[in-house]
């Protein structure tokens, strides 16, 4: 025996009754595609299961004044196809469109790509480099977490699903001027977890002009969704050269930690990539040659 | 039984209901209490694809979903898509392509494909690609199923198939009668 309890919550309020009341034994679930195997391997347990995806105010994927808002029941089939997403920040489109596989991104949720704290998922790496953050409920109140603060460690999550809702996940809107692009290194092109992924946000003044601030996530080459900050502020520049873009990439590769892995390759071999993938990919953004 | 729940569903255009545990997986409901064996369970951790179901329009995987997530839902499994009369037509389309060698993943291809010609009609190579990348066949190398989504998609779209089935019976080898020594 597994749960024991299967709950559909209508309304957040009732979700979060539900949870109060289980002191811990409950847990919050969305799609549950990972979660359904981590209970069944015994990784994670709950007695009471509190389904979330049935809260209409959830549902939503919108911009609403400088932000863009999306609700923790959002698919990341409903993201990849969302036409805001792909005009405003491509980035997170391309991204959503390469988890798991068509029937996983019908039901598995963006919120839940963060809250299982994989540092490889294509969703949470562009959502990091968007500057992302998530608004958590609990019977206690309620904050907004920026989603670097959101992971404890590889699987973990700093969001307390047995007693917490992440209700939404919120980013600026990249505006006008921004630039944003999804790279992935996998051993096939579906349904394979990537070797590397990145998600690369540049806002320049004009088309030609200086990069005003570039933002750089990479995935899975830390503990979490990582930012390569050292190669960000080399980027923020006024000469954008041939130059400039593979010191950029020297940087990340070298301030990103990716271990030896029977998986994903040797230390040596996933910075090369790093570097490789995020030349090619600034290269193709700042359309220099 | 302890903790029995009830689950109500819509299967193949028909209301069921099961008195069950409440860690029900989806998969386990259809094929156990509702005898819809069709719907294969392959790996049970999401990566196969042979037990995709169509839920509410949506190809999904049974495995992965309790089925109180269920509760209210229609679903169609490849026993529902099969007339009373013949196949339909994608399943014909497989049959006339070879698309088949095992034939465990089948049913859940079949279910994906119908998913794909439901949304877009007309899906090139590439669509189709990309629609079935969640479901693995071990045996064919795919080039067959893709030819007989083509086909299928072509038959519901009331047109003949533009290219000949893969598979010419006339020219499939006879095995010589079985007799005794």
């Amino acid at each position: 025996m597994n749960w024991k309890r299967y709950e559909r919550a209508s309304d957040l309020n009732g979700a979060l009754t539900l949870l109060d009341r289980a002191e811990g034994t409950g847990r919050v679930i969305a799609g549950g595609t990972d979660l359904v195997l981590q209970l069944g391997q015994r990784q994670k347990s709950a007695e009471l299961l509190v389904d979330v995806t049935g809260i209409d105010e959830l549902r939503g994927l919108c911009a609403s004044g400088a932000w863009i808002r999306i609700g923790a029941a959002v698919t990341h089939r409903e993201a990849a196809a969302s036409g805001l997403l792909r005009e405003e920040a491509a980035v997170l489109a391309e991204g959503c469109g390469m988890v798991g596989s068509p029937q996983i991104r019908n039901i598995a949720t963006l919120m839940g790509n963060v809250i299982t704290a994989q540092p490889a998922a294509d969703a949470a790496v562009p959502l990091t480099a968007l500057g992302a953050e998530l608004r958590v409920v609990s019977a206690a109140g309620e904050r907004w977490v920026p989603l670097e603060e959101a992971y404890r460690g590889v699987g973990e999550s700093a969001i307390d699903a047995t007693r917490e809702v992440a209700t939404e996940i919120r980013f600026r809107r990249p505006g006008a001027g921004a630039k944003t692009r999804f790279f992935r290194l996998a051993r096939r092109k579906a349904l394979a977890l990537p070797v590397l992924n990145g998600a690369v946000c540049l806002w320049r003044d004009g088309d030609a002009g200086r990069i005003r601030e570039a933002r750089i996530a990479l995935g899975p080459v830390a503990a979490r969704p990582f930012r390569a900050r050292q190669a960000e502020a080399c980027l923020t520049s006024d000469r954008i050269t041939a130059a400039l873009l593979e010191e950029a990439a020297r940087l990340a590769a070298g301030e990103a930690t990716p271990r030896t892995s029977l998986i994903r390759g040797s230390e040596e071999y996933r910075r090369a990539m790093i570097r490789l993938y995020l030349t090619r990919t600034l290269w193709e953004m700042l359309d220099i040659g | 039984m302890d903790h029995g729940v009830k689950i109500r569903m819509k299967v193949n255009g028909q209301w069921r209901e099961a008195e069950t545990t409440p860690d029900r997986l989806l998969i386990d409901l259809l094929r156990e209490e509702f005898g819809f064996t069709g719907t294969k369970k392959g790996c049970g951790e999401g990566e196969c694809g042979a037990c995709t179901v169509i839920l509410n329009g949506r190809p999904l995987l049974a495995c992965l979903i309790p089925a109180a997530k269920a509760e209210g839902a229609d679903i169609l499994t490849v026993e529902g898509l099969t007339p009373e009369q013949g196949l339909h037509p994608i399943q014909q389309a497989f049959q006339d392509e070879g698309a088949v060698q095992c034939g465990y993943c089948t049913p859940g291809m079949v279910m994906t494909a119908k998913a794909l010609i439901d949304e877009n009609p007309s899906p090139t190579e590439a669509e189709i690609k990309r629609a079935i990348s969640g479901n693995i066949c071990r045996c064919t190398g795919y080039t067959k199923i893709v030819a007989a989504i083509v086909r299928g998609a072509a038959l519901l779209r009331g047109e003949a198939a533009t290219t000949p089935a893969g598979v010419d019976r006339e020219r499939v080898p006879q095995l010589p009668p079985v007799g005794p020594g």
